[in-house]
């Protein structure tokens, strides 16, 4: 890897956190995230997001289930997820994910079952997409990471 | 003969009512001939009575007046000139009868002529006489005059040829002639009989007067005819001013009641007066005017009459009297008026509507201005705010003496900017009306502590904040305290930025309402059965020993964007803003702020704000548990001491490196207020244990009373690590010496952030997962703060805290039994235990259930994400000493 090919990785990088802090999909808060990444926990973004994902895939399982069971309408559990997902969405700065919790919880709240599958819907999209961008972005971040460490010295005479 | 005529004129003819017409009679009166249709006003009925007419004094007018005179010449010259005709008539038939007669006497000579002739010729026969020459001559002669005599001299000649027969002849025709003559003669005669009876006649028909009163009378019917129905009024006063004529077509008086009086005597009321003084002028000026003069008379209400006025002279240019005319025009008036009114109205309309559509242009504009300026500063402070914080968590990295300089500049600044951005849209929110005020319960005396801890905090001169807050101020009360506690702020740091040395000083009492004078404290202690909340003035100084405020400076003061002076916003920096979203806020919720100054001495900002009072068994019903915990220990404390005191810490921030930069004795105060009232609480209740503050040391004994736990906590830390906090190992070396924190959050990408957050902070935190572990936790161990997520499995956050709250209450967990969570080993009942902070982290940042929060017993929250900025002002506030208190008390032992 040469010189310009980091520069250009860190100009994606960068170019794909703007457009995902323009289309709001995410905000601040995922910058406070990065910038509690130090060398004591090199990979502290990543982790935290890949656990999010996790936790998140659970409960839009849950949340699925949930709303397909056509007998029950546990509103309780359905909010009890959402709050969930809502805080840890919030946490790692998945803004639109927040949002979109937030109307699906208004929906739950008003018992419109349509509403909420609609949202459910949207929600999935939206943590697919989310998903596929971090993915994205990590991946360049431990290209740059490698990139980095194979040049270091040559870099530094460089600069 | 002429001087007869007018004689009989003035009787006559003056009986008509129009004297001064007459004067133009040939041309104004185009009166058709009397005799053509004299018919025509037959049909017409005329009321002569409107007129009334002093007889005697036209007789002087006409006598006297020019006017009269020149009428009653004109009169004549008319009756001459007819006359006149008359008589050139006459002459003429006179002249040519005379002229026959002279042709009569002619032919008469002639023939006599012709006689001697024949007496001639027949005295000697030697003339010759040629019948033919005879002939000759009388045929050319005769005939032209007269064809009979032709006719008989022809026949005459022819008969007579010879001398008997021409004497025959001459003689049969002398008495042909001798008829003739006779006949002329008798022609004559009967010529000058009918002269003289033409002559006669004429004199009989030409009597002037009738013809003349006939005219008139004519006129005079045909001026009724047009006057008839015309408000007109028409009259003549003579010199005093006294009606001699008047003709009113609706009369309201009798004659008596107005011929020989004034106007003044005949009716009275507004413009009567006027009217004769008008006439009066006109009078003595000799010009004729016009007026228009309003009446407001009992006789016919309201009118207006446009009277025209002209004098009348006698023959020596002395005006003897005037006359007039009125024209009622009163709804000519109005209309003009009326017309006028609304011309008026219009342009006003016109005027305004201009200047409506300038100021709607301008606020338009100022609108537009004002929302793009909040936009704006909307926009800016997103990435601002991002800068800010990442630039805070640059400043807590390794970093050389210089880059911490510059990075404390790009701090301030972007601190100052975000400031002035916050300011920016607070102002833009009060003043579109945006803002809402909260209402909640709140106790003034733990604002004015916090407030002024805050400042304390952050002091870095050598200050002394102080707070005094009178006994009678309510212990709680309801306003909205976020806004109460920025207004505070906002002036302690006012104070703080231009005092460079002794006391910023917040006096807080209670004042009588100064919109009504019943006193509001009255009605708190009497009517509190009938409302559940009255209402209390309260009164806030914020008094300072700083530069002071130049008397020129005071008025714009409180101006946007202003500051006292250039010369001070140089040296001290600010927005200027911060003033007037003060004074917005406090108008806002009813009170006022101002000020008073003096230069060099200080200032003294105060506000006054109405404050509801919660009804006491409204309180106790709806905070009860609140209150039951509260109750205890700084309940107590807050409610009852008035007065609190700080001095600065001498350098450093809270978070600088090893947390223990500052100076325990300061810090010792303020905690010591706290740890004073266990103490306090065991002796009496109402204590103004504040009076005692003032001298006493810092190290307060109390202060090791008060946290017994503490130096056994390692112990029970290691117990408590056995129990359900996931993995979470806590340093025991560090943790020894700080007051630990416990987070109680389910999500674990939460507590991962908010673990790594903390450790920044260089904290130490405890993670739980629920209520019930939580409850477990703060059962075995002693924690400075409690994180608390509200909604949790297993126990949510509310009832959690409520159940701490309880403990820390009553000394047991007998309720935290009862809710079900299971507790190792059995605890002794303690002594009553300090309250732990308790912050709620939700991620609804709505108010309600803010409010919930703190019903429940939380001291606050946080809205979700939790960012290393609010944490930190979290833990500044409520973990204050957190590290220097514990080495302080431990340390001695």
């Amino acid at each position: 890897m040469l010189g310009f090919g980091a520069v250009r990785l860190r100009t994606d990088m960068n170019r794909l956190l703007s457009l995902l802090f323009h289309q709001g999909v995410l905000d601040e808060q995922f910058l406070q995230l990065q910038h509690l990444q130090d060398q004591t926990s090199p990979n502290f973004v990543s982790d935290v997001v890949t656990i999010y994902f996790q936790e998140s895939e659970k409960q839009l399982r849950n949340l699925r289930n949930l709303l397909l069971d056509r007998e029950i309408w546990d509103y309780v559990k359905l909010g009890i997820h959402l709050n969930q997902l809502m805080g840890s969405s919030s946490s790692i700065g998945a803004k639109r994910m927040r949002n979109i919790c937030a109307v699906f919880r208004a929906a739950v709240e008003q018992s419109n079952r349509p509403a909420c599958i609609r949202a459910l819907e949207v929600l999935e999209h939206e943590y697919c997409y989310l998903k596929n961008k971090l993915h994205e972005l990590f991946q360049m971040e431990q290209q740059s990471v490698l990139g980095d460490a194979v040049r270091y010295p040559g870099v530094v005479h460089q600069l | 003969m002429e001087d007869d005529n007018a004689a009989d004129m003035e009787v006559e003819v003056l009986s008509s009512m129009w004297p001064e017409d007459i004067d133009a009679a040939g041309k104004k009166f185009n009166v058709e001939k009397p005799g053509a249709d004299q018919d025509l006003l037959e049909d017409v009925t005329i009321i002569e009575e409107p007129t009334i007419v002093d007889f005697k004094r036209l007789l002087e007018l006409t006598n006297y007046s020019e006017k009269g005179s020149s009428q009653l010449s004109y009169l004549v010259k008319n009756w001459e000139w007819k006359q006149e005709n008359a008589v050139r008539l006459l002459r003429e038939e006179l002249e040519n009868l005379s002229k026959q007669q002279r042709e009569v006497e002619l032919k008469k000579l002639e023939i006599l002529e012709e006689h001697k002739f024949e007496d001639e010729g027949y005295g000697g026969d030697k003339r010759p006489i040629s019948i033919l020459d005879d002939v000759y001559e009388i045929v050319p002669d005769v005939p032209k005059r007269r064809n009979d005599v032709i006719y008989q001299d022809q026949r005459i000649e022819i008969d007579g040829e010879d001398d008997t027969d021409s004497v025959r002849y001459w003689k049969q025709r002398a008495l042909n002639l001798e008829k003739l003559l006779e006949l002329s003669i008798n022609r004559e005669q009967i010529l000058l009989e009918k002269l003289e009876e033409s002559i006669e006649k004429l004199e009989k028909q030409s009597s002037p007067v009738e013809e003349l009163s006939q005219i008139l009378k004519r006129a005079d019917n045909f001026l009724h005819f047009v006057l008839q129905n015309a408000p007109v009024v028409i009259g003549h006063q003579d010199k005093e001013l006294r009606y001699r004529f008047i003709y009113n077509h609706f009369p309201s008086l009798g004659e008596e009641d107005i011929i020989g009086k004034t106007d003044v005597e005949i009716f009275k009321g507004g413009g009567v007066k006027e009217s004769q003084d008008f006439k009066r002028e006109v009078l003595e000026k000799g010009l004729p005017g016009k007026r228009e003069i309003t009446f407001e008379t009992e006789l016919f209400g309201a009118k207006t009459f446009l009277i025209y006025v002209e004098p009348v002279f006698s023959k020596a240019g002395e005006t003897i009297g005037v006359n007039y005319m009125g024209m009622e025009i009163t709804d000519q008036v109005k209309r003009r008026e009326k017309m006028a009114r609304l011309r008026e109205e219009i342009a006003v309309q016109k005027a305004r509507e201009t200047e409506l559509n300038k100021t709607i242009h301008i606020t338009e504009e100022t609108m537009r201005a004002k929302q793009m300026l909040a936009t704006m500063s909307h926009e800016i402070r997103s990435p601002l705010s991002g800068v800010v914080s990442m630039a805070e968590i640059l400043s807590t990295t390794k970093l050389d003496k210089d880059q911490k300089q510059l990075l404390s500049v790009m701090l301030s600044s972007g601190d100052l900017v975000l400031q002035l951005i916050n300011d920016i849209l607070d102002l833009s929110k009060v003043e579109s009306g945006v803002m809402k005020l909260e209402a909640t319960k709140f106790r003034p005396r733990e604002v004015i502590k916090h407030v002024l801890q805050t400042a304390a905090a952050s002091l870095k001169k050598m200050l002394i904040l102080e707070g005094h807050v009178s006994d009678d101020v309510p212990i709680e009360v309801i306003g909205d305290v976020l806004r109460i506690r920025q207004i505070l702020t906002n002036l302690i740091s006012n104070a703080v930025k231009f005092t460079h040395e002794g006391k910023v000083k917040i006096k807080l009492h209670v004042i009588a309402d100064p919109c009504s004078e019943d006193q509001q404290k009255i009605k708190m202690d009497t009517d509190e059965s009938e409302s559940n909340e009255t209402v209390v003035w309260i009164r806030c100084d914020v008094q300072d020993t700083g530069i002071g405020i130049p008397e020129t400076a005071l008025p714009s003061l409180f101006k946007k964007y202003m500051q006292a002076g250039a010369d001070t916003a140089r040296k001290y920096g600010g927005t200027g803003l911060g003033l007037a979203i003060c004074k917005q806020l406090v108008e806002l919720m009813g009170g006022s702020l101002t000020v008073s100054s003096k230069e060099h001495c200080g200032s003294t900002f105060t506000f006054i704000l109405p404050h509801k009072v919660p009804h006491a068994c409204e309180s106790s019903d709806e905070t009860d548990e609140f209150k039951d915990m509260d109750d205890n220990e700084s309940t107590e404390d807050d409610d009852n001491c008035g007065f609190f005191q700080f001095k600065p810490r001498t350098l450093g921030s809270l978070f600088s490196s090893n947390g223990s930069g500052r100076v325990p004795e300061l810090t010792g105060n303020e905690i010591g207020f706290e740890k004073c009232n266990p103490e306090n609480n065991n002796t009496n209740t109402n204590t103004k244990y504040a009076g005692v503050d003032h001298d006493r040391p810092f190290h307060n004994p109390c202060i090791q009373k008060n946290r017994p736990a503490k130096p056994i906590e390692p112990k029970v830390n290691s117990n408590g690590n056995s129990g359900g906090i996931l993995g979470n190992v806590v340093e025991k070396s560090k943790s020894v010496i700080r007051p630990k924190i416990l987070l109680v959050e389910d999500h674990v990408v939460n507590v991962m952030v908010a673990k790594r957050m903390m450790r920044q902070l260089n904290q130490d935190m405890d993670v739980v997962n629920n209520g019930v572990e939580a409850i477990r936790a703060v059962h075995r161990c002693d924690y400075g703060l409690v994180l608390m997520d509200v909604c949790m499995p297993v126990m949510d956050g509310l009832q959690a805290t409520r159940l701490i709250r309880s403990y820390e209450k009553t000394g047991n967990w007998d309720e935290a039994r009862l809710a079900g969570v299971e507790l190792s080993g059995d605890q002794k009942i303690k002594e009553p235990r300090r309250r732990i902070p308790i912050i709620a982290m939700t991620a609804n940042a709505m108010s309600e259930s803010a409010e919930e929060c703190f019903a429940n017993g939380m001291d606050s929250f946080i809205t979700k994400p939790v960012t290393l900025q609010n944490l930190k002002q979290c833990l500044e506030q409520y973990l204050p000493s957190n590290g220097t208190l514990f080495k302080d008390n431990f340390i001695p032992k």
